[in-house]
């Protein structure tokens, strides 16, 4: 399984979620049962490696029971820390768990450090993840201002909007990251070949239609092609991913605890080769962070990889806004 | 149940914005959000000048309430926040959690914006003892959850529904406006000014989707609650949120509060008021661009 590949290839800590809508990522196939977690925890422990419980999606009134149950779940099995998002879900960790090691999911969309430092007086975070839509001059002021340990996504899809704060999956489907631990959902997604070439639609929304050379990619909601004023181009964002390789010595030096690479709903190969890299990056920056420039080895294995076969440094890099 | 002027998400001129609220204080709201909530850059009116505003609609009569920016990313960002908190004369609506910790160090009370994420009444109650006296959900929280919340809301706890409007459902670091123009962000050279009501997104069929408007992605739908005033009144809300727009904002406004006294002659003739086609998916517990109610009714 795909946390034994990253724990093989050199990932510090694993994200996992329980097979259900508790965590962001609830496709179907994915995440683990209490025996799996178990297995799982042991196989890391006994490598001296942690493993985390993403817990970020925002519990409902009628189902609260069920992420409060994940929490005692998380700490009966010893989890290294729970990500959440939701502020009554906090309390209610801090209030029965007091032991458990907490960390502030993306998903709680704090982007300044009066945010990180809010979480931090009331509910202990020890770590914060920031969304991805700050510049690195504006993560380094969230770092110098804050106790909290900051974690910054390196590598995996692009979200370009505020995590936990787009609506635009549940606008188009009825189902969102917020709600429903998904985005764009597969069961909302149709693929039909018609004469004007291959169409990708939403819940009955055509997010884009391909030609005989292009290549179809999954109908994320912002990704598609649209129309503005006349013109049909990406209007929110290329379908590119975040390859942040290049800025690893001054996302280091600054201080950041951890970099996140996107895994949950990937293959093992695919954990593997990109585990691989970062970890020979993490340790090339730790070794000679000045001369550390990404081999061309490293760029052309992390292309091969990524969404639409090409990168960005998003919003760490200020001409991308 | 009153009404609410909630805080204006485009940029226009100055002098269209002060038109906008000179009529707004005959119209019969109970309360106006005054503000900058979605861009930094926009500068056309500044804090003093809003305060200056809300002196004015205040002494019309009207509640008046600082909705503070939903995205914060600078300290420059930090230092308007703080200023809107200091100034202390008017009641604050928190859109993202520093302001919630600078508004409860301040021990005053507020409001909790829809983009704070209050998906149950365990997060509410957290809000409620930090000092939020009104609080609206997410604009995607669909009827039977909002009943749930309310039925173990804190005491004394005001609801305010966003009941009209294109719904604010997405911030980014990006401007989509500026994007369109091959502008970047940093010299956008104001393009929102050209679009009163957004920028319209549509698929390659010609649908209508979404609507940017410079780092917020709107529906190009527009939510409309005006058929629902009696589940509203039955699960205790306490105020609705109408959201500006360009033209016929007043009729809207009358459009509603004739519903609110019982009087439903003006809501057949709302669409032909709006900037969009109607939609209330949500509210129903759908797809936010599902319309439920049929053409006749909104």
């Amino acid at each position: 399984m795909s946390l034994k590949t990253a724990i093989d290839n050199g990932a510090d800590a694993v994200y996992m979620g329980f097979r259900d809508n508790t965590n962001a990522r609830a496709f179907p196939g994915l995440n683990f049962d209490e025996a799996q977690a178990a297995e799982g925890l042991r196989y890391a422990h006994d490598r001296g490696r942690k493993v985390l419980l993403a817990l970020n999606t925002y519990p409902q009134t009628d189902t609260w029971s069920r992420w409060t149950g994940a929490v005692d779940r998380a700490a009966k099995l010893g989890m290294d820390a729970v990500i959440l998002a939701d502020a009554g879900l906090m309390r209610y960790a801090v209030k029965n768990h007091p032991q458990l090691r907490l960390h502030l999911s993306v998903q709680g969309s704090a982007t300044s450090y009066e945010a990180v430092n809010f979480y931090r007086e009331h509910f202990g975070i020890q770590r914060a993840v920031l969304p991805r839509v700050l510049s690195l001059p504006q993560v380094e002021n969230v770092v110098k201002n804050t106790p909290v340990e900051i974690e910054l996504f390196g590598f995996g899809g692009l979200c370009v909007m505020v995590e936990g704060r787009c609506l635009l999956s549940s606008y188009c489907t009825g189902e969102s990251p917020n709600s429903a631990g998904v985005c764009s959902p597969a069961k909302a997604v149709q693929w039909k070949e018609t004469p004007a070439g291959l169409e990708s639609r939403l819940n009955g929304v055509l997010l884009d239609r391909y030609g005989k050379d292009e290549k179809a990619g999954y109908p994320t909601l912002c990704k598609g092609r649209f129309e503005v004023g006349g013109e049909t181009y990406y209007a929110i964002e290329e379908p590119t991913s975040l390859n942040t390789l290049d800025l690893l010595p001054e996302m280091l030096k600054m201080g950041i605890a951890a970099i996140k690479i996107e895994g949950r709903q990937r293959s093992p190969a695919y954990v593997a080769q990109v585990t691989k890299v970062w970890r020979a990056a993490i340790d090339a920056v730790k070794k000679n962070a000045a001369g550390f420039t990404p081999t061309p080895a490293w760029m052309a294995e992390l292309n091969k990889l990524s969404e639409g076969q090409s990168h960005t440094l998003g919003a760490y890099h200020r001409p991308w806004k | 149940m009153n009404l609410s002027l909630g805080p204006l998400l485009y940029y226009w001129s100055r002098e269209d914005t002060l038109a906008f609220y000179d009529e707004a204080a005959s119209w019969p709201l109970a309360r106006i959000y005054l503000g900058e909530t979605v861009c930094s850059r926009r500068h056309l009116l500044r804090l003093p000048d809003w305060l200056d505003l809300a002196e004015k609609l205040h002494d019309a009569g009207k509640e008046v309430v600082l909705s503070s920016q939903t995205l914060i990313e600078s300290e420059s960002d930090l230092k308007a926040l703080r200023r809107m908190v200091a100034d202390g004369r008017f009641l604050v609506e928190a859109n993202e959690w520093g302001a919630v910790r600078l508004l409860s160090e301040a021990g005053a009370k507020f409001v909790a914006g829809h983009t704070l994420n209050v998906y149950n009444p365990e997060t509410l109650d957290v809000l409620a003892g930090l000092g939020t006296k009104r609080w609206l959900p997410p604009v995607e929280m669909s009827r039977d959850s909002l009943a749930a919340i309310l039925m173990q809301a804190p005491a004394g706890m005001e609801t305010e529904v966003f009941a009209y409007g294109k719904l604010p459902l997405a911030y980014s670091a990006r401007c989509f406006t500026a994007r369109h123009y091959n502008l970047p962000k940093d010299d956008c050279q104001f393009r929102c000014l050209d679009h009163a009501d957004g920028l319209t997104l549509s698929s390659r069929e010609g649908e209508t989707f979404l609507t940017l408007n410079g780092i917020q992605t709107q529906s190009a739908g527009v939510y409309c609650l005006i058929s629902e005033l009696p589940s509203l009144r039955e699960l205790g809300v306490n105020s609705l949120r109408l959201s500006p727009q360009s033209r016929h904002m007043g009729r809207v406004v009358e459009a509603f509060h004739a519903a609110l006294e019982g009087d439903a002659s003006q809501t057949a003739a709302l669409a032909r008021f709006m900037p969009g086609k109607p939609v209330d998916g949500y509210w129903h517990g759908k797809a936010g661009l599902e319309y439920a109610h049929g053409e006749e009714s909104c």
